[in-house]
């Protein structure tokens, strides 16, 4: 056929409108483009103008489309007819189903409001519901952080003010190195994927460490396939090879850091704390001088070097403490290669590379600034050097002090706040002292005495009743775990059932697969949410749930109240909540409906208020007891957490001209979504680095309402409030630690931060290290149910590397059966090689309950698919004692998901079903399944 | 058969940097989403809720993993969608005259109104760059986003395929490889881009460019160990040190 060519039409109309506002589909929080074609959904793509994706977006923010016509969509209220676990609900109407949970929690509230138990899983809009939580005054409110990154975000607020992800972020204009710990893909996913392209597009070098090649590790010039779990050793090599060879910025150090603190030598209830003087200011030397003084004042000099005699005691500045401790030959690279599976030539390296970028090859920025003693810079001195790091590091028990060991490294470096290096973003830098303290005492008809989670400084702000015992169902701010700043979800149902320390009445969950995914010990914890007493009622009387889909948490619950998905309902990402700024601006943003749900179902906050309103909840109710608002978009507008502060910081006054600080503007809403759907607020150019010290930033901050009068502070390389349990569990002061965890608070609370192995009784013969993921293309558990990235990751295997391939005889599509202290799975092999050789992993949450998330029930996620979650306890192994030891963070109560061992044998395939092992039986879907065949074109 | 124009007045197509992908797919499920409801049919799904989803995709990602002779194995992550080449066989081998390159581009496309689905394209793609939709019955291929990259609808700046407009690591660009001056001419040159598997004498318009060298620090230890050099061997003299190096600091004694 000779050549020929039809005309093709290449100016089609593209949409009837764009509508823009926040996408959902994971926790990154990008600004979508929703083209819509005759009222629906036709094509999501990224808003360009947008400060989080500035126009692109991943696999999950396209596929959007497919999550809001997802046949697991609850359509209505139901009431569970069936016995819990099973499925079997009927529909009912709104009333019933308000009236149902009102019946159940208002006796409660009036008579012991702590036995509602208020958890919400990837909430984003936790300053509203910890807000209902406390109006309703009950101690038991908390998000997932506890299993998720508190170790992270923890370490980050006490040493320096603020963590990475939605705390901060490499300077992606100016870095030459970027150091990468551990899993990360999960969270600020398209920044740091567009920020890693940055990088590379310029030459600069990307470094990797995990376990596992895969993602970023893939694309990392280097690659350090680390022993999972002892990150936190190698970081404190890195400190050794540093210090020794004076690699460290002193300026740095003892400008902006707690290095030159003196530190009380005395033996006594002070020993270990800071010299203060009247005023309580820490105190330190002058080098100009020589004399003592407070470490704030114009012109001081603080001196990391000379110590302080007085009364015949010599008190020593931290960084004396800190020489004493990392120049020890203990955390030489040689001294710590094997544990930590990395050459010690290859540790040199690295150290090398860190000191050669952060030193040779600093520059400086002409732009003039003033610290908060008053002293004027002409220039900004950039170190190129940033790091970033989420779960992989955190999810251990000595996950706490490795995050800490790895802020300590970028602050020896000089590389947090300068340019090239690591850079915080509004709300942050936010010091310890700037956040609240936990609060836990409840009285009947009250609300809680404050916020529920908050920052300890001592011993004191334990969450502790008069007689010691925990104040809350899962036992944050105690002994156990004092500085659990987000609450320990994953013990709550293993608490309660158990009735440790007390019962609990009333189990309200939002958005977290509680029976599934986001459970250790899944198959425990399905029999807890079924278990009855003697009298035949569950042991946990009531159940509510909230979901938009039929998740494997919807069986177990007795009343459900369905969610919309993202595109149907109002939201805020507030900056009192988990912003969405940017290392140079403030920034928040919206939901809105930009469709109508086409099914019986309301959005979560909206029915959070309406129960309030029925219970005329205080903070809720006006003084006539009319309610203040009827809805969640109301409430967004109207609601003021100080005067003129409130959840939206853009378009405020009267006439929407006011930013941060301002009257109420009814017209809110509408203005952001003019505007995009967001706000962004910038930071004016010279304020932009350096924030914690510069008083440029700091008078924007007060400005914008992010404090209420300037906040600088030193970087904590020693933590004082750790020093505060220490002294406790040694003897000092009147709340005193139980005698089985005295001497676990004196080692584990080290102001300094320290590496120790996790408890490893029990793990005899367990040498294989377990460790999930979730692919870059879902999120949690919803990914499932989307018709498209379902085609991208509909299996699981067990990821093996080649080594133990070859010791156990697998071959791909072998099954093995893998076995931990607390429990065993036969599941489907394939072979990795990019792996560390000690270490199997798969991606989490791929696994699913048959009849779930209106999948059929040959589902390969449903049949081959599975949860490594049955191999981890929330409890360690018993020891003898009759205590419920946590396998949690001693020190922040982070569920411990990646301390997992394991053995591996090769396995009969199970049965002739070839179905992953443990199998459980169906839950009925109160959704049917999907359609066969999808052809989804919505235009003409 | 169907013959090829005898020259394109340009060579559209992507540039991938495999240095620079991270497998995330983005760009699968942009294309997906823009052409199910676009060009021509929808891209249709089978059991898309059971137990072997089967969907038609334009652009897929493979994960290779490379194991060099010595050092530590490699995950390469590799997007592949139709490289619109010189020399398709696709399109010489189609019945029909659906299968076409058009002159003014050189993009290859599907006529869909008379592509029998007889799928002989695809046999002949020695890239396994197109797929038979299931339910129209046609074939559907990568069209560079044909109705996106000239749509007067469109801004200009987003004139673009889709896959490139959404790839957060930017490792796709878009332009014209005949343009020896063209930005993805110049990537392509100083890159070191490549051909995918120019031995099918396809002449591929698409190119690759190849991962960085990976791995090299320790090969470096002879530079950077000496950065390392301690500045004393006993504690006490690191805190020597300490105060010669206090006294060096601006506003300190020397």
């Amino acid at each position: 056929m000779t050549f020929q060519q039809p005309r093709v039409e290449t100016s089609p109309p593209v949409s009837d409108e764009v509508r823009k506002t926040t996408c959902y589909m994971c926790a990154c929080r990008c600004g979508i483009n929703v083209h819509m074609k005759d009222g629906k959904v036709a094509y999501i793509e990224g808003n360009r103008d947008h400060p989080v994706n500035k126009g692109v977006l991943c696999a999950k923010g396209s596929a959007g489309i497919m999550q809001v016509n997802a046949p697991s969509r609850l359509k209505a209220p139901m009431m569970r007819t069936g016995p819990r676990g099973s499925g079997q609900f009927k529909e009912i109407t709104w009333d019933e189903a308000l009236a149902i949970a009102v019946g159940w929690m208002e006796p409660i509230r009036h008579e012991a409001p702590e036995q509602l138990a208020f958890f919400t899983g990837r909430d984003q809009s936790q300053s509203f519901t910890s807000f209902w939580a406390q109006s309703f005054g009950t101690p038991n409110y908390a998000a997932h952080g506890g299993f998720c990154s508190v170790n992270m975000a923890t370490a980050g607020i006490y040493t320096m003010g603020g963590a990475f992800w939605e705390f901060g972020q490499p300077d992606w204009d100016h870095t030459k190195l970027f150091m990468l710990f551990g899993v990360a893909e999960d969270h600020d996913s398209n920044p740091i994927k567009m920020g890693i392209g940055k990088i590379k597009k310029r030459g600069a070098r990307v470094i990797g460490v995990n376990p596992i090649r895969s993602g970023y590790n893939a694309v990392a010039d280097d690659w350090v396939g680390i022993t999972p779990g002892t990150d936190g050793l190698f970081i404190l090599s890195l400190i050794h090879v540093l210090m020794k060879a004076g690699k460290i910025d002193l300026d740095y150090l003892s400008r902006y850091t707690n290095a030159p603190v003196l530190i009380n030598a005395e033996e006594g209830p002070e020993e270990g704390l800071f010299l203060r003087d009247g005023d309580g200011k820490m105190l330190v030397i002058d080098r100009n001088t020589g004399k003592l003084t407070p470490f704030d004042q114009p012109g001081v000099r603080p001196d990391l070097s000379a110590v302080y005699e007085k009364d015949g005691i010599t008190h020593r500045p931290v960084f004396h403490l800190m020489a004493e401790r990392y120049l020890a030959d203990e955390y030489a690279p040689e001294a710590i290669a094997g544990k930590c599976g990395i050459p010690a030539k290859r540790i040199r390296a690295i150290g090398g590379e860190l000191a050669r970028v952060a030193f040779d090859e600093a520059f400086e920025l002409d732009v003039e600034w003033t610290d908060f003693r008053g002293e004027k810079h002409t220039k900004m001195t950039g170190r190129p050097v940033s790091m970033h790091s989420m779960r992989g590091v955190s999810a251990h028990a000595n996950g706490f002090q490795t995050c800490r060991a790895l802020h300590v490294l970028q602050i020896l470096l000089g590389t947090v706040e300068v340019p090239g290096g690591f850079r915080f973003k509004p709300p942050y830098p936010k010091p310890v002292e700037a956040h609240p303290t936990p609060h836990c005492k409840s009285t009947p008809d009250t609300p809680l005495d404050g916020p529920h989670l908050g920052f300890v400084r001592g011993p004191e702000h334990l969450a502790l009743k008069e007689d010691g015992r925990p104040a809350r169902i899962d036992k944050a701010f105690t002994w156990e775990n004092p500085m659990s700043a987000h609450g320990l979800m994953h013990m709550v149902i293993s608490n309660a059932h158990a009735g440790d320390p007390y019962k609990i009445d009333t189990l309200f969950l939002y958005m977290a697969n509680m029976s599934w995914n986001s459970s250790m010990n899944t198959k425990g914890v399905m029999e807890m949410l079924t278990d009855k007493d003697e009298n035949g009622d569950y042991r946990i009387p009531h159940i509510i749930y909230s979901d938009a889909y039929s998740s494997e948490m919807v069986a177990f619950a007795d009343l459900i109240l369905p969610d919309t998905t993202y595109l149907e309902r109002h939201d805020c990402i507030s900056l009192l909540d988990r912003p969405i700024c940017e290392a140079d601006a403030a920034a928040d943003a919206i939901r809105w409906p930009v469709i109508e749900p086409d099914r019986n179902v309301r959005g979560f906050q909206t029915v959070l208020i309406q129960l309030a309103n029925r219970m005329k909840l205080p903070n809720f109710t006006n003084e006539d007891r009319s309610p203040k608002w009827k809805n969640y978009a109301d409430y967004i507008v109207n609601h003021e957490r100080k005067p003129g502060i409130g959840p939206l910081a853009g378009f405020r006054g009267e006439n929407g001209d006011k930013e941060g600080r301002g009257e109420v503007n009814p017209d809110q809403l509408d203005k952001y979504i003019e505007n995009g759907g967001f706000y962004v607020a910038h930071i004016p150019d010279g304020a932009d680095y350096y924030k914690p010290w510069n008083t440029a930033y700091q008078d924007w901050a007060v400005g914008m309402g992010i404090y209420d009068s300037p906040q600088p502070y030193l970087f904590q390389l020693y933590v004082e409030p750790m020093r505060k349990f220490q002294l406790a569990a040694e003897g000092h002061g009147e709340r005193q630690p139980p005698e089985h965890l005295r001497q676990r608070v004196k080692d584990v609370m080290d102001p300094l931060p320290i590496w120790y192995e996790t408890d490893q009784q029990g793990n005899e013969g367990f040498t294989v290290n377990a460790l999930t993921q979730r692919p870059m293309a879902m999120y949690h558990s919803w990914g499932t149910q989307n018709a498209w990235l379902r085609q991208l990751h509909g299996r699981n295997p067990l990821y093996v590397p080649t080594k133990l391939m070859r010791e156990h005889g697998l071959q791909d599509g072998d099954w093995a059966k893998v076995t931990s202290p607390h429990g065993e799975i036969t599941v489907p092999v394939m072979e990795m090689a990019a792996l560390n050789g000690d270490t199997v992993w798969t991606w989490n949450a791929i696994g699913k309950r048959k009849g779930a998330w209106a999948l059929e029930k040959d589902a390969p996620e449903a049949t081959k698919g599975f949860l490594l979650n049955h191999l981890i306890h929330e409890l360690l192994p018993a020891k003898g004692d009759g205590m419920r030891w946590a396998n949690s963070d001693p020190i922040t109560g982070q569920a411990a998901w990646f301390d997992l061992k394991v053995k591996i044998e090769k396995a009969a395939a199970p049965q002739d079903l070839q179905e992953s092992q443990p199998a459980f039986p169906a839950q009925e879907s109160p959704v049917g399944t999907g359609p066969k065949e999808l052809k989804w074109k919505v235009g003409k | 058969m169907t013959e090829l124009p005898n020259s394109t007045d340009r060579k559209m197509g992507l540039v991938i940097d495999l240095d620079t992908c991270v497998g995330c797919h983005a760009c699968v499920i942009s294309c997906k989403g823009w052409n199910t409801e676009n060009y021509g049919a929808p891209l249709s799904d089978q059991n898309p809720y059971g137990g072997d989803p089967s969907g038609t995709f334009l652009n897929r990602v493979h994960s290779y993993e490379v194991q060099p002779a010595d050092g530590h194995a490699q995950l390469i992550h590799f997007p592949k969608s139709c490289l619109h080449c010189e020399d398709a066989p696709c399109v010489t081998v189609c019945p029909t005259g659906a299968s076409y390159k058009r002159a003014e581009d050189g993009i290859v496309l599907v006529n869909e109104d008379h592509c029998i689905g007889c799928g002989l394209c695809a046999w002949s793609c020695p890239y396994g760059a197109r797929e038979l939709d299931v339910a129209e019955g046609v074939m559907k291929k990568c069209t560079l986003c044909v109705d996106r990259i000239y749509n007067e609808n469109l801004p200009e700046v987003d004139r673009i395929p889709s896959c490139v407009r959404t790839c957060p690591a930017g490792a796709r660009h878009f332009g014209d490889l005949g343009d020896p001056d063209s930005d993805v001419s110049k990537l392509v040159a100083e890159r070191g881009g490549m051909d995918l598997m120019p031995e099918m004498g396809t002449k591929p318009v698409n190119k690759y460019l190849p991962p960085r060298p990976k791995d090299q620090i320790e090969e470096q230890i002879d530079i950077l160990a000496p950065l390392l050099a301690p500045v004393a061997e006993e504690p006490q003299g690191f805190m020597g040190w300490l105060d010669k190096a206090l006294d060096k600091l601006p506003g300190g004694a020397n």
